[in-house]
């Protein structure tokens, strides 16, 4: 039996799922083909809300995932437009005479449809195990994915003649004998996007409901009472960071679709701290707020830099400063009603003339409201019938 | 009590009913030299409460972390029934059937206290058992009798983040006793309790004995004579003596260890 919520909360989930794979006919192409490229993005963002917002794992370089993903369809496509012994453009400037063996693999369209699955959700379920074995965490493990981020787009400019360097992979033309350019393969693109998407938040919605899920907030919220309890929290964590790895890398790889190019500026540092404010500001803890703060922050990117293009770090930043400290829940916490604290707190003050309030209005339990006006719960007992 | 608790005590009747259920020999714990345990022994039969008292500093808490791995000796042995467990890791002494309580509540707070009890009793801890959301009927049904026992019929899809003090405190205690752990370490379970909380949660531990074997850490002495149970008293790391509460009130070596100290003497309680 499905509650009353439930089925509403489906239904909707329904009506923008249609409303999202109608678009090509009632947007225009310029729109259509940022929305694409978003959504893909969103597929990533997903991921971020299942290892920050659900496990409580912060990473600032989930770049590099997405670069994974990215690349080996890049190289496919790099591949798929040459001659069986043509060698991409860059290689010769480079002076390399032979394909790489590794390049080699990617003649095979199968290998790299799996490849950009499976080589970032391995990367990343084996470096995180490695690391969370070590029980490093938190801030550590949050540095580490930032020096990652760091190394691997400074590795793909410094070996120009493997990665195409700083300009990336371009020129693509063809995939599984389809032409990229066609706006027929780009509208197919679009709705295999939308679909990605779809099966990405509903697996991930019925991952969260299961046992599974619930033992991983229970990690996010006390990790050493989890390990008490006789759980081995390692393996939840990187299987975790390794569902988020798989979908950073199909993000990436249907960007590079999408935008028709992937190259070191996509996946290095700062795209992925922007990564990190998409997920911010949508919510983290929310896989709708995920997808709504990728289209936000992304459209708004987008607006701003078409007005005025050297304004948008600044709004960016300000922004991320203004979610942080007004609404730690994102926009998907607005809905609930302790993010409005704040301003119930501010306007007391304000109406006691600067005296600290005397009690929050919108405190919903005793203990919050005994926090607030400064009583010591624990020392406070309960009397007797409260709890017999 | 029905049946499943009855089941959690997993007396296996191929035991020598003679063998001790816990076995700690000679352990030591040093922190940059300090030896915070120091060559302790002690042994705890089945069904068995143990009070573990103390001043401040007598290693009391670090012999708990000690026996459940969460620091680690530097001699000596933990040895549980029969088997050395001393350098397992943490969640693997756990499965073989030691849980504990922390001094400060550490429920899941995130989690609502149905869902709280149903992680701590889950028979499976492996995550490859956990991608289902079915939860296994005698899950349900442990986990329904342990509300009830904690007095949290009413609270059970609330986020245990909204309890108060004592209910959260109740709660862990709850999680502790849903794992089916043969022992159970509680530290200072009846803190911030009331009295009135704090007598129900001895009458609790006395019933579970039955179940259970218990090594219980407080500091008051009124809760300590609930629970009508031998005392071990510690100081400075050693094992200063054991015996019944008027065997330990009429010592005069812990009338000595516990002078100076006036507000933790072990005097009549409340």
């Amino acid at each position: 039996m499905m509650s009353k919520s439930r089925i509403i909360k489906t239904l909707l989930q329904i009506v923008v799922l249609i409303g999202l794979l109608l678009a090509p006919y009632y947007l225009s192409s310029y729109n259509l083909s940022l929305l694409g490229r978003f959504l893909a993005y969103a597929i990533l963002a997903l991921g971020l809300s299942l290892v920050w917002g659900q496990g409580g794992i912060l990473c600032l370089g989930q770049g590099v995932f997405f670069g994974l993903g990215a690349y080996a369809l890049a190289l496919h496509l790099k591949l798929a437009g040459l001659g069986p012994t043509d060698l991409p453009d860059f290689m010769v400037w480079s002076g390399l005479s032979n394909l790489p063996w590794w390049w080699k693999l990617f003649h095979s369209a199968a290998f790299s449809f799996a490849a950009v699955i499976l080589i970032p959700a391995l990367a990343a379920g084996g470096l995180s195990w490695l690391v969370f074995r070590r029980r490093v965490g938190g801030v550590y493990f949050a540095l580490i994915t930032q020096a990652l981020a760091l190394a691997f787009s400074t590795l793909l400019i410094s070996e120009q003649g493997y990665t195409g360097g700083f300009n990336g992979l371009t020129d693509f033309s063809t995939l599984l004998g389809y032409t990229v350019l066609d706006p027929k393969f780009q509208r197919a693109l679009y709705w295999i996007t939308v679909v990605v998407l779809a099966a990405s938040f509903w697996f991930l919605e019925w991952l969260l409901a299961s046992n599974f899920g619930k033992i991983l907030r229970a990690i996010r919220d006390g990790e050493n009472r989890v390990r008490f309890l006789g759980y081995n929290p390692v393996p939840f964590k990187a299987l975790v960071f390794a569902i988020g790895g798989a979908l950073a890398g199909l993000s990436g790889a249907l960007f590079t679709l999408h935008a028709g190019v992937i190259s070191p500026a996509n996946v290095g540092v700062v795209p992925s701290i922007e990564m990190i404010a998409w997920v911010a500001v949508g919510g983290r803890a929310s896989l709708v707020g995920a997808v709504a703060g990728t289209l936000l922050v992304n459209f708004g990117k987008d607006w701003v830099s078409n007005a005025m293009p050297s304004l948008w770090p600044f709004v960016m930043g300000l922004l991320f400063v203004l979610v942080v400290t007004v609404v730690p829940k994102g926009l998907s916490g607005l809905w609930d009603r302790d993010s409005w604290d704040w301003l119930s707190r501010a306007i007391s003050r304000w109406r006691s003339g600067g005296q600290p309030p005397a009690s929050v209005s919108s405190g919903r339990n005793v203990e919050h409201v005994k926090k607030a006006v400064g009583i010591d719960v624990a020392a406070t007992p309960l009397s007797e019938d409260e709890t017999r | 009590m029905s049946e499943p608790l009855r089941q959690a005590s997993s007396q296996s009747p191929g035991q020598p009913p003679s063998q001790a259920l816990l076995r700690v020999e000679n352990l030591t714990v040093s922190f940059d030299g300090f030896k915070a345990v120091d060559g302790m022994n002690l042994t705890i039969q089945r069904n068995q409460v143990r009070v573990l008292i103390g001043p401040n500093g007598a290693g009391k808490s670090t012999l708990l972390d000690a026996i459940i791995g969460h620091v680690r000796p530097s001699g000596g042995r933990v040895i549980l029934k029969g088997e050395d467990v001393t350098h397992l890791p943490e969640h693997k002494i756990v499965r073989k059937g030691i849980c504990r309580k922390f001094q400060a509540p550490g429920v899941l707070e995130g989690l609502t206290v149905w869902e709280n009890l149903a992680v701590a009793a889950r028979s499976s801890r492996e995550w490859w058992s956990s991608l289902t959301h079915r939860t296994p009927a005698d899950v349900r049904e442990l986990v329904e009798e342990v509300i009830e026992m904690i007095n949290l019929q009413d609270k059970r899809n609330s986020l245990a983040k909204v309890l108060a003090h004592g209910q959260k405190q109740w709660l862990e205690i709850g999680m502790v006793v849903a794992s089916k752990a043969d022992l159970l370490l509680l530290d200072e379970p009846a803190a911030g309790m009331s009295h009135g909380e704090a007598a129900q949660t001895a009458d609790l531990i006395r019933r579970l004995s039955d179940w259970h074997s218990f090594l219980v850490i407080d500091h008051d002495m009124g809760f300590v004579a609930q629970l009508e149970a031998p005392i071990t008293v510690l100081h400075l790391g050693r094992l200063l003596m054991e015996g019944t509460l008027e065997e330990v009130r009429r010592d005069p070596q812990v009338a000595a260890v516990y002078l100076g100290r006036e507000a933790e003497k072990p005097n009549a309680g409340h």
